[in-house]
């Protein structure tokens, strides 16, 4: 985590137009295989600088309640927070539109292509690649839980916690995270209401937020 | 001319010649889904195999699982194997039902969503829903990472190949695209296991 250059310190900018978010979002959309997530946290984050590691870590994590796809909610509340509606939109049809088209193309001659050992090969080592992506972010994303109004020793046995039940009991999604995160939000709850009344020291959490 | 109008209507319809009644059960059954798919689209894949399949034998097992399997190799976010499903189904007309289903009920949601989260950004629910989630997140993620990485785990090359694209993308700021070039070619020459 610690080599890599930081995108914390340095200043946020924001898209200049509805244009530049769809040609952003398909951009990072096509570079997307196996799951969009990692290059979205790279070009928003890293790249265009348009979010903070907290402020796409907090959309992520409501984008990922809320029902339908994560990436999608994710380019609606980015679009959202920039442009309005307007936005929204662009960013969502730049992360749909030129790769639906790409993935129907490629169902037409699938069948075909499929039965060549090299193509399932390929498949594989792509599938392996998109496993260490997703860890990486995981890795790269972890590092506000540091301020965690948790505490960071509290957020790390949540995570833990997630990850043992989802990735090894395999227990429904929905179930988790209802109980878990019901469970997090209440400890989380709690203690800002504590430290709110504690009168010198105010959660250092989301704070130095910009313009919504 | 016959053979090229046939193969005409199939792309843009499909050949199981559905009726209205069935482009609205499509329809609606998308629109549902939509609503369920908490933690992602690829949660209701469970679903919409039974439905899909055991319910309307519009596909069989084998292809419904080829276009999921399809749609994670492509570019693009996963939920794109809805529209791989929905074409499968009924042609760019199905594909086209299937995704506007899935994503029209989550968007108007989403969209209620973030505007309150926007407006209320400083208040304390708020501020606990984000505190709470955050660590939940982080964890569904290793989750993920582990789940596509299982079966694949007894294969040293393929732990080279993962703990070397996590280097990569810690201490670089380049494209996920060379990693993923990487395993391509290293898996078309037969070298992950």
């Amino acid at each position: 985590m610690s080599g890599a250059p930081a995108a914390s310190g340095a200043a946020l900018r924001a898209p200049a137009s509805c244009r530049e978010l769809f040609s952003v979002f398909t951009r990072l959309a096509l570079q997307g295989f196996g799951g969009v997530l990692p290059v979205a946290q790279r070009e928003l984050v890293e790249r265009q600088r348009w979010l903070s590691s907290e402020q796409f870590l907090e959309m992520l994590a409501l984008g990922q309640v809320l029902p339908g796809p994560n990436v999608v909610n994710l380019a609606l509340m980015v679009g959202q927070r920039f442009f309005g509606l307007r936005g929204a939109l662009a960013a969502m049809a730049g992360m749909v539109c030129v790769p639906m088209v790409g993935v129907l193309v490629l169902a037409v001659f699938a069948a075909q292509a499929q039965r060549h050992a090299a193509v399932t090969g390929a498949l594989r080592g792509m599938g392996v690649v998109a496993a260490g992506l997703v860890l990486a972010t995981a890795l790269r994303l972890s590092k506000p839980l540091k301020r965690s109004p948790l505490s960071a020793i509290g957020a790390a046995a949540v995570v833990a916690a997630t990850f043992l039940a989802i990735g090894v009991l395999r227990w429904p999604l929905v179930a988790v995270v209802l109980g878990l995160g019901g469970a997090a939000f209440a400890a989380a709850a709690w203690r800002l209401r504590v430290a709110s009344r504690a009168p010198a020291a105010p959660p250092g959490n989301t704070e130095g937020d910009a313009d919504g | 001319m016959d053979e090229a109008l046939q193969a005409a209507r199939a792309l843009l319809v499909g050949t199981h010649g559905l009726g209205l009644a069935d482009w609205a059960a499509l329809f609606g059954h998308f629109l549902l889904l939509s609503l369920l798919a908490i933690g992602g689209a690829i949660t209701t894949a469970p679903d919409m195999q039974r439905y899909v399949v055991g319910e309307r034998h519009w596909l069989s097992e084998a292809q419904f699982n080829a276009s999921v399997a399809l749609a994670q190799a492509a570019p693009g976010p996963n939920v794109l194997f809805v529209a791989v499903v929905g074409y499968n189904v009924g042609g760019l007309a199905g594909a086209f039902a299937t995704m506007v289903g899935t994503l029209l009920p989550s968007t108007l949601l989403t969209l209620r969503a973030s505007h309150w989260n926007a407006a209320n950004a400083k208040a304390w629910p708020v501020r606990a829903l984000h505190a709470g989630l955050a660590p939940v997140t982080i964890g569904l993620l290793l989750a993920t990472g582990w789940i596509l990485f299982e079966p694949q785990a007894g294969d040293w090359a393929s732990a080279v190949l993962a703990l070397g694209t996590i280097a990569f993308m810690l201490r670089t700021r380049l494209s996920p695209m060379w990693p993923i070039a990487c395993g391509a070619i290293a898996g078309a020459a037969g070298w992950i296991g």
